[in-house]
């Protein structure tokens, strides 16, 4: 192990042992909220090591990881989204009787593992990744148990993670099969010198797309979404929709974009139907439901269907770097809309379950007007209405997309949201409309989490020209 | 070579023999049992091949630990008996067509694949030994060996956090 090794995972080296420290001194820690605050010290402290590989491209332990700017982007994702999720959970862990110290533990590992998925770039390291961010959010997805959806929600989840993970491993196999390596650069220098089984690794490279849609939940494969979703406590919720399809889609793009690209005439035709029946699907069932977890549910399988949109073009050259920035750019509006979507359904939630119907959002606007405002500014954001995050999002996809020659999944991605515009106001409306005595919690964490993501919604969408800038600059070494 | 080639042929028989007796037997500790001696004639394969150390590590590992925990998990959840099965109409169609698709796949790796199949390279001395394969381990692989270990640690938290007895109530 050189120094150069330890310089490319030291990030990940500091929040793993981080996590194994705060898990010993929880025991000891008689004030639980002593290891909230641990916990945000050492996902800040990874924050400020992973800033500072920005620009360093890093290759370690024999081209298994690369630290690139793409990298050095989904890891302030993931811990971005890590510190936003303890302030969701904080208080809400308490009010709903699940407060333990492990679900801190656990949610540091969960993120450690998408970090070693943003960096990794040997199919060996994917798949461990892939687990470790997946087992601890099995267990979150189960933290509240002996609550029955909480636990059909874990189970759920980890049955068809495996499931899933099985994919990947087949897929793994038979692309090691194809080309006799794992590393994704040996991969295309294979493929470069017509030394690789073509029909084997393409169905490889398609099992590894089967299993990692999975985890970002495209149709077809998205039927675990909304019960999962629904019955995972909300905090784990809104961290999972975010970190798990940030760290599916940095495989996907990392995989296909790197090592890949050759295959684009197989591949490109599949990720077409997928991104189209997800965009279609998710939005017209969300347009069904009445629980607005399980609206959320769908919403995040639509916009999985817009970010896979990116994936098109990957085999253009020309046009895989544009797409790729877009596809970045647009996981940051989601994650800011996301979780501020999330801590107002954290603030309307009361216990047992109760609080999620769409109707209990009534009068919220009269009693509450901050809070339906910031909800208000969340829905148009989701919807992709100027001046919020979301439609500079889509508007950069868009324009990838279309770039790429892809008119008529571009507007199946316009109409689709259109739909969507539907459900979206339709919370604005039921909130400004109706009358209603809701009940809202007021938590200084939550508000905070709420103000927050409502001012960069709107602060960043105008701003957007540096943060698309610094997106751009994350393009995938090409090895 | 032909003492090889009647081993060979007599070990794989035994092999299916013992996967079908898996699939087939209505006993969970029969199957079980069937499993473990899957497990032994897969071992004296590698043992043919030359992987004293993978064989060693198939006998203790799978036929050994896991079987164990195999059987003991059957036997205190009482499992013996399988109950009437109640499949899917369509389950039985479904699973012979995928077979049959598995089946061509494997065919068309054997016989018709592009690349040439390389010729048998004579193995360097002490390859698929323990030391070779530590070596290898904690060198080219030495990230995934680590990140394993992280796996196996949030595995047993996660473990203990879903089967320990509610303790909420801490901060009382």
């Amino acid at each position: 192990m050189t120094t150069t090794d330890l310089l490319s995972v030291f990030p990940l080296l500091i929040l793993i042992l981080w996590a194994c420290l705060v898990l010993l001194l929880d025991v000891f820690l008689k004030r639980e909220r002593l290891t909230t605050i641990l916990t945000a010290i050492g996902l800040v402290v990874t924050l400020g090591f992973s800033i500072s590989q920005n620009n360093l491209n890093l290759t370690g332990f024999n081209n298994m990881v690369v630290v690139d700017n793409f990298a050095v982007y989904l890891n302030i994702i993931f811990l971005g989204s890590g510190l936003l999720a303890i302030s969701l959970a904080h208080d809400y862990l308490k009010r709903m009787g699940i407060n333990r110290g492990e679900f801190y533990v656990l949610l540091m590992f969960s993120i450690s593992g998408m970090m070693l998925m943003a960096i990794a770039a040997d199919l060996i390291v994917f798949f461990l990744a892939l687990e470790l961010l997946s087992i601890p959010l099995y267990v979150l997805a189960a933290f509240a148990r002996p609550r029955v959806e909480s636990e059909e929600a874990g189970m759920k989840y980890f049955l068809l993670g495996a499931f899933s993970g099985g994919f990947v491993v087949y897929g793994i196999a038979l692309v090691f099969g194809a080309t006799a390596t794992t590393n994704l650069s040996g991969i295309a220098a294979r493929i470069a010198e017509h030394q690789a089984d073509i029909p084997l690794l393409t169905i490889g490279a398609a099992l590894i797309l089967v299993g990692f849609s999975f985890k970002v939940a495209v149709v077809p494969f998205q039927m675990w979404t909304p019960d999962v979703y629904h019955g995972a406590p909300s905090a784990v919720t809104a961290f999972m929709a975010i970190g798990a399809k940030a760290a599916g889609f940095a495989a996907l793009m990392r995989i296909f974009v790197a090592a890949l690209p050759t295959l684009s005439e197989q591949i490109t035709p599949i990720i077409w139907v997928l991104a189209a029946l997800t965009m279609i699907v998710g939005n017209i069932v969300a347009v069904a439901q009445s629980n607005i977890k399980r609206m959320l549910a769908y919403s995040s399988i639509a916009h999985a269907g817009y970010i896979l949109m990116a994936l098109v073009s990957y085999g253009q050259s020309s046009v895989a770097s544009v797409s790729v920035s877009a596809a970045l750019f647009y996981l940051l509006s989601y994650a800011v809309t996301n979780f501020g979507a999330w801590a107002v359904v954290i603030a309307v939630e009361k216990a047992e379950g109760k609080g999620l119907a769409l109707d209990d959002y009534a009068g919220i606007g009269r009693k509450y007007p901050a809070l339906a405002a910031a909800m208000a500014i969340f829905m148009l954001s989701f919807t992709g209405v100027p001046p919020t995050l979301g439609f500079v999002g889509k508007f950069y996809l868009f324009r990838a997309v279309i770039d790429g020659g892809y008119i008529g999944l571009a507007v199946i991605g316009v109409l689709t949201s259109l739909i969507s515009a539907f459900y979206y106001l339709r919370v604005v409306v039921i909130m400004y409309m109706r009358d209603g005595e809701p009940e809202v919690r007021s938590e200084p964490w939550l508000n905070l989490t709420t103000a927050f993501t409502a001012i960069a919604t709107i602060v960043l969408s105008i701003f957007s020209a540096p943060i698309l800038q610094w997106a751009s600059q994350a393009i995938l070494s090409t090895f | 070579m032909t003492t090889e080639l009647i081993l060979f042929f007599s070990l794989a028989l035994i092999a299916i023999i013992t996967g079908l007796g898996l699939l087939i037997s209505k006993n969970a500790i029969y199957a079980a049992l069937y499993l473990v001696l899957n497990f032994f004639t897969i071992a004296i394969f590698y043992l043919l091949l030359g992987g004293a150390f993978i064989a060693m590590a198939q006998v203790s590992v799978y036929a050994g630990a896991i079987m164990v925990l195999f059987l003991f998990v059957i036997m205190i959840l009482g499992a013996e008996k399988l109950g009437k099965s109640n499949t899917v109409a369509w389950q039985r169609p479904v699973a012979i067509i995928l077979s049959i698709i598995l089946l061509i796949e494997a065919g068309y790796v054997l016989f018709w694949r592009t690349a040439p199949v390389q010729a048998a390279q004579t193995l360097p001395d002490g390859f698929g030994g323990p030391a070779s394969i530590g070596n290898v381990l904690l060198n080219n692989y030495l990230l995934p060996f680590e990140i394993t270990s992280v796996l196996l640690l949030v595995a047993m938290i996660g473990a203990i956090v879903l089967t320990h007895k509610q303790k909420t109530d801490k901060e009382v």
